[in-house]
């Protein structure tokens, strides 16, 4: 018989065994969320999001996958407070209609994995893979403004700024000097101090100038998906200009400067002239943007429905927005159901070879990260 | 009070604690209680054991459990290993009294381990075991690189609870000397598992590893099994590992391990109600027996509570395991007329029959015999299930409500699967079946598991099963899925 005991009490303070396999776990959500990046770009919860909040997204591939049953074939067992009764509601199943994400909710059912990221984790994601083509450097330098830069290393400082790297690196130098390995003691000598120097940064700008088609062809799905796009491409510009500003026109067969909820919302019936807001942002650049001093950017978003007579004149206007500005891009959305072929607009702007011209179609949610990538690719047309 | 002192005073309760569990008839294992970090106990938890090998599944469910506890959703007291001496981690920050109620839960464990039938054949030395494989999963690592070992590791885990349990019975007993040659390749040593009861020296591994290399029979029996296989081998994890024509040793390796692991645990899973049950029986009679201190008794009750803690959507095993021993002692002490007649019960023998249950019964029998009528209806079992988007209960009735219990914990609730034939269309490609027992697999897991069965086997696999009563066969032929009814 035995039944002796011993009580310990170890360090455990170098076991990091599940930390690690953490770790790995965390990047392989890492790589499932970036192989989902179509999916999530166009995610509603985030395009209507302040921008700050934490979104869940399902990632199916780091499921477990073995053989189970159906869980939702199979009756469970459970424990009442003794008074259940054959009928009674446990649980309701949440979201019945989204068809997606099974075994969701309440207890029963496997688990789904749910990860959660920031937007503005998403955001380096996607722009990781995305450029900021035909920089040109612009004129208003006066307006620079005042930066800190730390990159002096000096023997004297302000404890605070202790570069600790080069610290023990000196500490270490000094130790071999005299034949000592490893790290001795720090001396005073061996302080190094980070020291910043003032210098100024030039004031960049960038004007987005985003067109939209609101006839009557345009829908919610249409608006929707040129939404996605231009929250990103807003988000995207705002990481390497200080100010981005946005212009929003939209347009039938007249074009009116209109506010960012207009925008989006508001639908006219009619017919379709694009050269009405090719030329309104014309004017706007010649009154408001002096291409000297800004970076700009125009997309237009249609579904290409354009009167036939107009075709040329946009032409020839596309050619004229060209001049003005870095990129221009024109993307046609087409209805997933009914929407294929090329139509006439974009047939005509077929003449134009410009490398900044950039256009793409649009399908589905799932095309605006390859749109994006599209009409940001780093090294296009230089 | 200084660490020290703390241990001094968790030193003196176990002592006393021991001694009542000793004089109350409980037989353990020499103990190692050890004070543990959270992170550290919520690593073990993750990986069912201290020393196990890496894998982002157990990283995940680390993740996971350790959240719950910083959020202060649940907490582990405590972990226990099967082994021999018997390990036990108490959470750094319990109150003595918890740890007084954990020591005495787990002494209730071990001595499960030590005396429960089902773990006569579990490896007491898997914590050295699996510090091994660990070290040698890493050297493949180093040698084939993470990424590839990770693969593969995903595939085997994916289907690491088809394994037979009970392969041992019916196939004669190895007898020492002759287990190498003679042996069909379903108990072939290198299982440990088997082994261990005729080990003499820590080193009788190695020696039957020469039996092996030396004896010539091997070969041309393995040849043998490859041309007639066994009908409905369970085993698929053997199956692979010795039938599958690309494995490299590194591989058939890791499904060695992979394999014994889950043996080991396996007594675990299907135990588990009763052995919860078990250890909480003791906690709450042990402890009963110790003088508390007024403030100690209400803690202690608080937690208890919490260990007992019923759920609409579960059976609590702690609960419903303690609440099976309870009642068997109260009958077999108290036997009414009818069962003094019928099955010749004497009074008073209700400490010697939960002592003999805790010895024969795993949990399916638990359940099956002593799960009665009262019982059902007083703890308010019911079965639910999911009509449309809702989840309703859908059954009071006590004997179908125990049957199906019962039912679920068969293979410990995964479906049952067998090689049917390792040679199909005489391609060399893998036959499976699913022994349909009326509930049907989940389809969507089932294709993107078949994929890593097809990634072992090296070459197309099918797996028969009944979908709507009719019998399908799911083919994955290396590219895609392919589905025929027969």
């Amino acid at each position: 018989m035995n039944g002796n005991y011993v009580v310990t009490r170890e360090d455990w303070s170098l076991h990091r065994k599940g930390e690690i396999d953490r770790q790995r776990h965390q990047e392989k959500i890492k790589e499932a969320l970036k192989k989902n990046l179509p999916d999530l770009v166009s995610e509603e919860t985030i395009i209507t999001s302040d921008g700050q909040k934490v979104i869940k997204v399902p990632i199916r591939t780091l499921d477990e996958y073995h053989f189970y049953y159906d869980q939702n074939k199979k009756t469970h067992a459970g424990q009442g407070d003794g008074k259940s009764k054959v009928g009674d509601v446990l649980a309701h199943e949440p979201n019945a209609g989204s068809g997606q994400g099974k075994g969701a909710g309440e207890e029963p059912g496997l688990d789904y994995y749910e990860a959660e990221i920031t937007v503005d984790e998403l955001a380096e994601m996607v722009f990781e893979d995305l450029g900021l083509p035909n920089l040109k450097p612009k004129k208003k330098a006066e307006l620079a403004s005042e930066a800190v830069e730390f990159k002096d290393i000096r023997k004297k400082g302000i404890s605070s700024n202790i570069d600790r790297k080069r610290t023990v690196l000196e500490a270490i130098k000094r130790g071999a000097l005299s034949g000592q390995t490893g790290l001795t003691k720090i001396t005073p000598d061996d302080l190094r101090f980070k020291t910043w120097e003032l210098t100024y940064k030039e004031e960049s700008n960038a004007v987005v100038l985003a067109m939209m088609d609101t006839s009557g062809s345009m829908g919610v799905y249409e608006k929707y998906i040129a939404r996605s796009f231009f929250f990103w491409m807003v988000r995207f510009l705002r990481t390497k200009y200080q100010n981005v500003q946005i212009v929003f026109l939209a347009h039938h067969v007249t074009a009116a400067e209109v506010n960012e909820e207009e925008f989006f919302t508001k639908g006219t019936s009619g017919g379709t002239r694009c050269s009405s807001v090719y030329k309104l942002a014309l004017e706007i650049i010649k009154n408001r943007f002096n291409p000297r001093d800004y970076n700009l950017y125009a997309f237009h978003f249609s579904d290409g429905e354009n009167l036939f007579s107009d075709n040329e004149l946009c032409l020839m206007l596309m050619k004229e927005l060209l001049n003005q500005c870095n990129l221009v891009g024109y993307g046609e959305i087409k209805n997933p159901v009914y929407g294929y072929g090329d139509s006439t607009l974009r047939s005509t702007f077929k003449k134009l070879t410009d490398p900044r011209f950039v256009t793409v179609i649009i399908k589905d949610k799932n095309y605006v990260y390859p749109a994006l990538k599209k009409f940001f690719a780093p090294a296009q047309g230089q | 009070m200084d660490t020290r002192d703390e241990l001094r005073i968790l030193e003196e309760a176990i002592e006393k604690i021991i001694a009542k569990a000793k004089e109350l008839g409980l037989d353990f294992y020499d103990m190692y209680f050890e004070i543990c970090p959270a992170d550290i106990i919520y690593t073990f938890g993750a990986y069912g054991m201290p020393t196990r090998f890496s894998h982002w599944t157990f990283g995940k469910a680390y993740h996971k459990m350790k959240t719950f506890y910083d959020y202060n959703l649940s907490k582990i007291y405590e972990l226990v290993i099967n082994s021999n001496p018997c390990y036990a981690f108490l959470l750094e920050g319990n109150s003595l009294i918890q740890n007084k109620l954990v020591a005495a839960h787990v002494l209730g464990h071990s001595d499960f381990f030590k005396k429960n039938l089902h773990f006569k054949r579990t490896a007491k030395n898997m914590v050295e075991s699996m510090a091994s494989a660990a070290q040698r999963f890493r050297e493949y690592e180093q040698n084939y690189g993470r990424d590839k070992v990770e693969v593969f590791l995903d595939a085997v885990i994916s289907i690491q609870e088809h394994v037979d349990p009970y392969s041992w019975m019916g196939a004669q007993e190895p007898k020492e000397g002759q287990q190498a040659g003679k042996k069909s390749s379903w108990t072939k040593e290198n299982d440990l598992t088997n082994g261990v009861e005729q080990k003499e020296t820590p080193y009788d591994d190695l020696w039957r590893l020469d039996n092996l290399q030396k004896s010539p029979s091997v070969e041309k029996q393995k040849e043998k099994d490859k041309k007639f296989s066994p009908k409905s081998q369970k085993d698929l994890l053997l199956f692979i590992m010795e039938q599958a024509r690309d494995l490299e040793d590194w591989q058939r390796d890791v499904i060695s391990v992979i394999r014994q692991e889950m043996l080991y645990f396996w007594p675990q899973m299907e135990t588990k109600i009763m052995n919860e049950g078990w250890a909480t029986y003791w906690h709450l009679r042990i402890i009963r027996e110790m003088e508390l201190a007024e403030d100690e008794a209400i803690e202690f009750a608080k937690m208890h509570a919490g260990v007992i803690q019923s759920s609409r959507f579960h059976l609590n095993p702690y609960y419903l395991g303690l609440r099976i021993f309870e009642d068997i002692e109260k009958r077999w002490n108290q036997p009414t007329v009818e069962e003094k007649k019928k099955y010749k019960r004497l009074e008073g023998e209700g400490k010697k029959k939960i002592f003999e249950v805790r010895e024969l019964e795993n949990d399916i029998s638990f359940l099956r015999n002593y799960l009665t009528k009262e019982l059902v209806e007083e703890l308010d079992l019911y079965l639910y299930q999911k009509e449309k988007d809702e989840w309703k209960v859908v059954e009071k009735d006590w004997a179908k409500v125990r049957d199906e219990i019962v039912a679920g914990m068969t293979n410990c609730g995964y479906p049952y699967i067998v090689v049917e034939d390792g040679d199909f269309n005489k391609r060399g490609e893998l036959y499976l079946r699913h022994c349909y027992e009326g509930i049907n697999l989940d389809v969507y897991y089932l294709e993107k598991t078949l994929p890593s069965v097809h990634q072992l086997w090296g070459r197309t696999v099918h797996l028969e099963t009944v979908l709507d009563e009719r019998k399908i066969i799911f083919t994955f032929n290396g590219e895609r899925i392919i589905k025929r009814f027969i």
